[in-house]
């Protein structure tokens, strides 16, 4: 049966060759000089992979004995995840090459961290978890600190690191006492533990810790101490890269665990997950409010969508795995154009990340304040733009599963983030005029994602592109 | 033509998109090209809107032309119309071609400001033919974001302040409505406006920390959709982000805010508030109508002694809003009716009002009224125009100020005759400050050494007046065909609202709600 399992995980073996094929590439050669076209190679292979998936056709398939699970939920969940990787190694090429830092390594540990999570969100076993977990996180950290000689990268890095690994560890420590009450690692051994009934104590214990490590691993607060400062630290499109797929695979990954393995006591878990979600929310349209970097800002901001994502989850139905992943899906959206636009902020070349320096931004450059715009205002859950179908999903699904508090306090949660939102489109259209205006855009890849990202928000409001019948049915594949 | 609501609505996005992707540059070309585009776009989208009056069965209480398809995440795509929202949506068409004629003398980023107005047209008429309480939603919040920039890029000096205020105000509101709307979908399981009509909400009264709320749920619900759209209206005492926003908005932002936006506030009293909350009305109306007499005296006094003339109609605007929400919460036919055909007759003359203010100010760059005065000797045709409306904004008969005030004021006194009292007093009030203002811009002798090289009205600012002179007319003199269209749907309204509260047999003291709240 071992040719039909690895039939099963080839889209990650030939992304895990091609990475190995390319650090090996790489080293031969010499210095840095396949980087830029290994970024480009890196990106179109991901979407090719992408597209594979996708194509891969409908149904349940299993390897190894159920420890990798390819159904409709893992392979939606994978074309996000390999989507969103490619588009952020497109845009990031120029910022980094421009600043010395496109070494070989990044497209690499880049495509590791995807195979990383690939094995994330497939995994039907708490150990196939921990090893796409951790390939994931070992290649995360790296990239945190690729500006090898700035001390906010390294520390950055650094501190990613050492939350992180306890972070591993609580997460390790749930699934060996899972392990122990369940007396399997398998998600549909534990299922079974878990049973109709009362579970016991020592597995809800176990689940308390493995949900405590994957919050770290989407940022919910209270485990959100590291996002502001890996954000404002990495270079940007890490911060970039670090906003966008991981986000996907750990939600993935979090929805799976709940699901799969503790499917039969949502209860116990519906109201940790709603707690998480409402503090994320809050704390994340909070602090949000006085930043003046728009690296930080958009750490919180992303704090508090993960809160809006996880009200999905709190849902504890297919319904809420659905209204979460189409969350994220349009969170992705969002993210890469936002961040987009970020990559752009630049002044004599050098890059900027104040608020303030975008002062009447519409005044010097129409287009990208205008893109801009649209994606504040979506991000902010804005009728008409699609971020506002996303956040009414989510609402959608805890009413439906009785969570009216949870629905109001979002709508309040997000009245206090628009504040935060509204404040940079107040700045690009009527703030006061500066005398260092940045510099107008120079690079056609950015001015295409956030373009597009932009159109998606508005376009997107006619049918959602037909996502919503794929992610209902991979919602439908998890929650049975 | 099956899909007449939404390519009416939609036809001016359409050419906001347009104009945002296809035209480029911001030499004198590109925004006379924007101008003119934006020009054609709702020109059209009027001519195309009669067809829907041509269509429209006046006989016909329900709605009619219904588009209705399934749209995402659950949700249902529903336009139609009925007798009361179809006048607005031609009030809308009709207005925007004069907006966009105002603003030709615009010089700053022409082509954002014309696609501002666009998609603002576009979310207003979604507004008023939206049949489905979430698309409802949308298209509401969604006018936010054009009327905060336009208030907030081409405004006067105090703008952001101004854009701010209004923003945060309005949006508060909305998001009790929201709330509101989902506990309406928990209570009746669908989000289709006509269904919520015939479903009749629970009106249990229930007690919350030992105050008895009578009503009960229809009550809250009743309380939630008033604050945001009391806020729209704008109604006493939540009014005061009007006078700031309009005495920053550029010229046709107050128009555009005058004739339609306060409209919307209006409209949703009209199709939630009333029908879906008989018994929450019943309870809440009387302290509504009180509220409303307050509006219409205290505001018509303070219109008094304003020295800035967008203030001054400003606070008018809000006198006016009072006939109305008294109009609709005495709830009977000509009060119903009354509201509506004010709130039309309003959107032509408060409209006209703030471009008699723009004339001026275009060409003096002051809305001081001290500044002005005798202004007849240089612009005769200038000081007829304004004259006219003045009156219409009084209520001359004759005009279409008389019939909507005099409607509803004869609706009110059906129900509660000291508030008909108390509310005729605002005629003679508004008579004051309207002549008033007349008389210190216009009439006297010609002193100030500013005025003497002002130059009378353009070709093209008669033109813009002509049709808002005519409609006022003819609105005043034979109002029949008006009436007609929005009597049936009215009569239906009142009538499921009469037999509803009957049903619901009150009782009890009505004061603890009120108190309450």
């Amino acid at each position: 049966m071992l040719s039909a399992d690895l039939s099963l995980i080839l889209p990650e073996i030939v992304l895990s060759l091609f990475a190995m094929g390319a650090l090996v590439g790489a080293v031969y050669s010499g210095k840095d000089a396949l980087a830029k076209p290994l970024v480009w190679a890196t990106s179109a292979l991901m979407v090719a992979l992408g597209v594979w998936i996708a194509t891969r056709g409908p149904g349940t398939r299993e390897a190894f004995d159920g420890m990798f699970v390819s159904d409709t939920f893992a392979r939606f969940s994978k074309v996000m995840i390999l989507v969103s990787a490619a588009a952020v190694l497109a845009m990031s090429q120029d910022y980094m090459a421009r600043r010395g830092l496109l070494r070989f390594e990044y497209p690499v540990l880049v495509a590791l961290a995807a195979v990383g999570m690939m094995m994330m969100v497939s995994a039907g076993d708490l150990i196939a978890l921990y090893m796409g977990l951790e390939l994931q996180s070992l290649a995360l950290y790296v990239v945190a600190s690729l500006r090898r000689d700035s001390v906010r990268s390294t520390e950055a890095g650094l501190k990613y690191f050492v939350l992180g690994a306890l972070s591993s560890g609580l997460l390790l420590y749930g699934a060996s006492l899972t392990y122990g009450y369940a007396g399997t690692t398998l998600f549909s051994g534990i299922v079974q533990a878990a049973g109709e009934g009362q579970a016991p104590l020592g597995l809800l214990f176990g689940l308390v810790f493995v949900t405590a490590g994957l919050a770290f691993k989407i940022s919910a607060v209270p485990f959100h101490m590291w996002t502001p400062d890996v954000y404002e630290g990495a270079p940007t499109p890490i911060t970039a890269f670090f906003a966008t797929a991981p986000k996907i695979a750990a939600m993935a990954l979090f929805a799976r665990v709940l699901h799969d393995a503790f499917g039969g006591v949502v209860s116990d878990w519906q109201q940790i997950i709603a707690l998480l979600s409402v503090l994320s929310m809050m704390l994340g349209g909070i602090a949000a409010i006085g930043q003046t970097n728009i690296k930080r800002l958009m750490a919180y901001s992303s704090i508090a969508h993960m809160g809006f994502a996880l009200m999905g989850l709190a849902a504890g139905t297919a319904l809420g795995v659905e209204a979460m992943l189409i969350y994220m899906a349009i969170y992705v959206t969002m993210n890469v154009g936002t961040f987009a636009f970020i990559l752009s902020m630049e002044r004599d070349g050098q890059p900027v990340t104040d608020i303030a320096s975008l002062s009447l931004l519409s005044k010097s450059d129409g287009g990208r304040a205008l893109a801009m715009l649209v994606l504040l205002f979506s991000l902010a859950g804005v009728p008409p733009f699609l971020g506002f179908f996303g956040k009414f999903g989510v609402f959608r699904a805890a009413v439906d599963a009785d969570l009216f508090w949870l629905a109001i306090l979002g709508g309040i949660a997000s009245v206090i983030g628009a504040f935060y939102y509204l404040r940079i489109v107040y700045l690009m259209y009527f703030g006061a005029e500066r005398d260092d205006r940045l510099d107008a855009n120079r690079s056609g890849v950015l001015w295409g994602m956030m373009a597009l990202s932009a159109l998606i928000m508005v376009a997107g409001v006619i049918n959602l592109f037909g996502i919503e019948g794929a992610a209902a049915a991979a919602a439908a594949a998890l929650v049975n | 033509m099956d899909n007449l609501l939404s390519i009416t609505t939609f036809l001016p996005a359409l050419a906001a998109l347009i104009l945002g992707v296809f035209l480029k540059g911001g030499d004198a070309a590109a925004d006379r090209n924007a101008k003119w585009l934006a020009l054609i776009a709702t020109t059209a989208t009027f001519l195309i809107s009669l067809f829907i009056l041509a269509q429209f069965d006046a006989s016909n209480p329900d709605f009619q032309m219904i588009e209705e398809g399934e749209w995402l995440l659950g949700l249902n795509y529903k336009m139609g119309v009925d007798g009361i929202s179809v006048l607005f949506v031609l009030l809308t068409t009709f207005i925007m071609p004069l907006v966009i004629a105002a603003s030709w003398e615009v010089k700053e980023r022409v082509k954002e400001y014309m696609i501002a107005f666009l998609v603002l047209e576009t979310l207003m008429l979604g507004v008023f033919m939206a049949l489905d309480l979430v698309l409802f939603y949308l298209f509401f919040e969604g006018g936010l974001i054009p009327m905060f920039l336009i208030i907030g890029i081409w405004g006067g000096k105090n703008r952001i302040y101004a854009a701010f205020k209004f923003f945060l105000y309005t949006f508060l509101g909305s998001i009790l409505m929201l709330v509101a709307m989902v506990a309406m979908y928990a209570d009746a399981g669908t989000t289709d406006i006509p269904t919520l009509l015939n479903h009749e909400f629970a009106h249990g009264s229930f007690s919350v920390l030992g105050i008895t709320v009578v009503g009960g749920l229809q009550t809250m619900l009743f309380l939630a959709f008033f604050a945001s759209f009391a806020v729209k209206m704008p109604m006493w005492p939540v009014h005061t982000w009007l006078p700031d926003a309009h005495v920053q908005a550029p010229t046709a932002g107050s128009v555009v805010l005058a004739s339609i936006l306060l409209k919307l506030g209006g409209y949703g009293f009209l199709r939630f508030n009333l029908p879906m909350f008989p018994v929450g009305s019943e309870v809440i109306g009387p302290l509504i109508l009180w509220l409303s007499v307050i509006a219409i005296v205290y505001t018509s006094l303070v219109a008094l002694v304003q020295e800035d003339m967008k203030k001054l109609i400003a606070y008018s605007s809000v006198a006016h809003m009072g006939y109305v929400t008294m109009g609709i919460f005495a709830a009977n036919q000509q009060g119903v009716d009354g509201a509506i055909f004010q709130m039309i007759s309003h959107g032509f003359i408060s409209g006209a009002l703030f471009l008699c203010v723009g004339v001026i100010y275009d060409r003096m760059h002051t809305r001081e009224i001290d500044a002005y005065g005798g202004l007849v000797n240089r612009m005769p045709a200038y000081a007829m125009i304004f004259m006219f409306f003045t009156m219409a904004n009084v209520g001359l008969p004759g005009t279409s100020g008389f019939i909507g005030e005099f409607l509803t004021l004869m609706g009110v006194f059906q129900v509660n005759t000291w508030v008909a009292l108390f509310a005729t007093t605002g005629v003679i009030l508004s008579a004051a400050y309207a002549l008033w203002l007349y008389r210190r811009v216009v009439m006297g002798d010609l002193v100030k050494e500013a005025l003497r090289s002002i130059t009378d009205m353009t070709r093209r600012e008669k033109a813009i007046f002509a049709p808002l002179v005519f409609m006022t007319i003819w609105m005043g003199v034979y109002p029949a065909p008006i009436l007609d269209r929005i009597g049936p749907s009215v009569e239906a309204l009142v009538e499921t609202y009469d037999s509803r509260v009957a049903a619901a047999d009150l009782g009890g003291p009505q004061v603890a709600a009120a108190e309450e709240h």
